[in-house]
């Protein structure tokens, strides 16, 4: 039972090295190749769970649950940050008709 | 054996879906694509032994976040035509550059090695099936991490504010747009 666990583990930090940054490469040119802003905002949830997962898999690794815990509060200020972040768009739709990024460029003036 | 193939299979479908989220042009496809996504990064979760994150991604992630999102996107209306879209060439420049950064990544890491585990360590691996259950996150949120588990709560107040007040109609500002 024990050894399995630990070349289970050892596997999966290796796997996951190489699969979080990935998921996070897809999430920053997700971010740079879309102009609407929600779907922008998604793709930063994307970016975020690919490290959680990251952390997971080297919690796993060095079995302690600090990184759980982590992972327990990089949740909860996603959820904040999604809050605050929708609601912005929502009022520069309200304002601007629009959910194109560049949009904001109104703000200069 | 079967769970490095289990793993595969799973990253292999997470990658995908993964990219269906960005090169899907309908925001709503994006979304469901998304939340199959989280979906199997929980997958991912239960193969690790961390039942209790698994289940809080799915119910905060998949439940909570992405219907926010479907929601906005059903209040502000949008169609395909209303799609803001890149240039082709904006478009290849920025493949480009996520192209470099994940090699320039993937070359680090792979040189990178792990010191060997600690001989105090050796203890706690033994616990390892137990690390993410719901029972041992608890006693360390609850002993070691009460002071950010407190303020998270005040951040969580902050942002219920900020929203609140963010979205709220202001009469006199819509008149004059």
């Amino acid at each position: 039972m024990m050894p399995a666990l630990i070349s289970h583990a050892e596997f999966s930090k290796d796997f996951y090295l190489f699969l979080c940054p990935i998921l996070f490469t897809i999430g920053a040119v997700g971010l740079m190749i879309r102009k609407n802003m929600i779907v922008m905002l998604m793709c930063i949830e994307l970016m975020l769970n690919s490290v959680n997962l990251l952390m997971v898999s080297f919690a796993n690794f060095f079995g302690q649950g600090d990184a759980h815990i982590f992972v327990f509060f990089i949740v909860v200020v996603a959820a904040a940050e999604a809050t605050v972040g929708l609601s912005i768009i929502l009022m520069a739709f309200r304002n601007l008709r629009s959910i194109d990024v560049d949009m904001f460029k109104k703000l200069k003036n | 054996m079967t769970y490095e193939l289990i793993s595969y299979i799973l990253g292999g479908l997470t990658i995908g879906s993964a990219l269906m989220v960005i090169l899907s042009s309908h925001p709503v496809r994006s979304v469901m694509y998304l939340v199959i996504t989280f979906f199997f990064i929980s997958g991912h979760m239960v193969l690790m032994n961390a039942q209790f994150l698994a289940i809080v991604n799915i119910i905060v992630y998949a439940g909570a976040i992405m219907v926010l999102f479907l929601f906005v996107l059903m209040l502000l209306n949008l169609n395909k035509e209303s799609e803001p879209r890149m240039t082709f060439a904006s478009q290849m420049a920025a493949i480009l550059a996520g192209g470099t950064f994940l090699l320039v990544l993937l070359a680090a890491l792979a040189e990178s090695t792990l010191p060997p585990m600690p001989e105090g360590m050796s203890k706690q691996i033994a616990d390892i099936q137990n690390e993410g259950l719901v029972q041992n996150l608890g006693q360390l949120l609850f002993s070691k991490y009460i002071v950010p588990f407190e303020v998270s709560s005040i951040l969580f107040i902050a942002a219920m504010v900020g929203a609140v007040l963010l979205a709220k109609r202001e009469k006199q500002n819509t008149e004059e747009i």
